[in-house]
């Protein structure tokens, strides 16, 4: 299953300080949609919107062409259906497995099924050996193996990624952004992924969208947006920070 | 004289044993709601909390025995100089100490257990469930700490118990009557059981911690 997504006039402030401008944007179903921006830029305060941990002041988020459901239930069920992978994620106290089965106790899932959905999800990051193992003890680079597992176990329709390989080396980054393709491939869910490395953005994603200062500069067909940026801000951008 | 330290032993376990187990089942549950909650509205419930934290265990014996005496209003229970009795007023002390625990370290866990189980699709239930699992190292020590608070209390037992020889004698008690009494050896042994008890205690609590935490 696969959802798509859209955002119109979204503004969030902090105090003062307003960090989302007036987001446009919209992301087709079934898309890897990349958003790249320099740090503080707002792209996290973004994906928390979209994923209901924060209330914009304006604007409206439109979930497969619909505003989210105010009735509690019907909350629960389309929140249910958007994942997403922290920046720095957090793992419960527990083992690799227990975390990753997390999504799936919540929604009912037990028994065989449960045993073999949480193996099969670690298997698909390269985790199976360590399913015991304390997240305690786990290295940056698991701990973010068994983040995206946790996320992509429950096949969410629209799965968010800030950061997901950020500190990886590169076998690491190799295993997750194959993980990210296969996951998109196989359930055709859309992929949102934000991140500070163009080639990463270059090599997973169809579309691009620069998000500076709480605004999206511009939007384009990865190609176009690497090798032919239409706003000078993006040449800018694209130019100066391969610091990767 | 063994029959008697037997049966004392027995019924100081018994009554701090049933008290602390209503107190844990009425205190975690509001602890746990009151922890998550994030700002102002349970500001009154906490102050009237923190003054029942810091209540005196012979005020709660007063209290609760004019509530049970003849003329209090629960006096037509008869419950005055009996076990339920003392249950009731270890409640009392009890209560307080295990939800101001849980309430604080429900209300430190980290905002991002929460942000990632809701994140994951928990609901309301969930969210709090998760968040007790994560606090379930300091909940057990509320628990133990309120168990240590119940078993050692004296004054309230006393007052609400009377010490009645064969009915309402427990382990605190009976050391005083004891020392009043020249009864020294009685006493001493009395005090190392309620040593040892507590050792047994406190070395669960570990174990229970070690296997929680991490
Ligand atoms: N809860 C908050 N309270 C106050 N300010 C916040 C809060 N969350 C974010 N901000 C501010 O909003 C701005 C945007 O933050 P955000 O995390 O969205 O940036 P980002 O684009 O994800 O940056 P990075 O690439 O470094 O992760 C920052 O300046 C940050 O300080
Ligand atoms: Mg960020």
């Amino acid at each position: 299953m696969t959802m798509s997504l859209a955002a119109s006039g979204l503004v969030k402030s902090f105090g003062a300080r307003t960090v989302l401008e007036g987001i446009d944007l919209r992301v087709e179903p079934g898309e890897i949609f990349a958003i790249v921006g320099p740090s503080g830029a707002g792209k996290t305060t973004l994906l928390r919107c979209v994923d209901f941990l924060l209330r914009p002041e304006a604007g409206t988020i439109l979930y497969d062409d619909a505003v989210a459901p105010s009735d509690l239930a019907a909350r629960i069920a389309l929140r249910r259906r958007v994942g997403m992978v922290a920046q720095n994620p957090f793992l419960f106290r527990g083992t690799a497995a227990y975390n990753v089965s997390f999504g799936l106790c919540i929604r009912d899932v037990e028994g065989e099924e449960l045993t073999r959905r949480t193996a099969d999800a670690l298997q698909g990051v390269g985790m199976a050996h360590l399913a015991g193992a304390r997240a305690s003890v786990l290295s940056a680079g698991e701990a973010q193996r068994v983040a995206f597992a946790r996320a992509a176990v429950v096949r969410p329709d629209l799965l968010l990624l800030d950061e997901f390989t950020v500190n990886l080396d590169p076998s690491n980054v190799n295993i997750l952004e194959a993980a990210v393709r296969e996951y998109n491939r196989s359930t055709g869910a859309t992929v949102v992924l934000v991140t500070h490395n163009m080639f990463q953005a270059k090599r997973l994603a169809g579309r691009v969208a620069l998000l500076l200062e709480g605004r999206i500069v511009e939007v384009g067909p990865v190609e176009e947006f690497f090798e032919n940026p239409r706003d000078p801000r993006t040449r800018a951008f694209v130019r100066g920070e391969f610091a990767y | 004289m063994a029959g008697d330290i037997v049966q004392i032993t027995a019924l100081s376990l018994l009554v701090s044993g049933t008290s602390t187990l209503v107190a844990t089942l009425i205190a975690v549950p509001v602890g746990t709601l009151l922890g998550l909650r994030e700002v102002g509205s349970g500001r009154l419930l906490r102050n009237i909390l923190f003054t029942l934290y810091g209540l005196p265990p012979v005020l709660a014996g007063l209290l609760v025995f004019l509530v049970l005496s003849k003329a209090g209003p629960l006096g037509p229970l008869r419950l005055l100089y009996t076990p339920l009795g003392m249950v009731i007023a270890q409640v009392v002390i009890v209560t307080p100490i295990i939800l101001g625990i849980t309430m604080s370290v429900v209300s430190t866990v980290e905002r991002r257990v929460k942000d990632t189980a809701f994140v994951l699709g928990a609901d309301r239930y969930q969210l709090s469930v998760t968040v007790l699992r994560e606090a379930a190292a300091g909940v057990l020590t509320a628990i133990m700490v309120g168990f240590g608070r119940a078993i050692s209390e004296v004054g309230a037992v006393f007052i609400v118990g009377g010490h009645i020889e064969g009915q309402t004698q427990v382990l605190t008690t009976t050391i005083i009557t004891d020392i009043g009494q020249a009864e020294y050896s009685h006493a001493v042994a009395l005090g190392v059981i309620l040593l040892v008890i507590a050792a047994l205690i406190y070395s669960l609590l570990y174990r229970l911690q070690e296997r929680t935490l991490a």
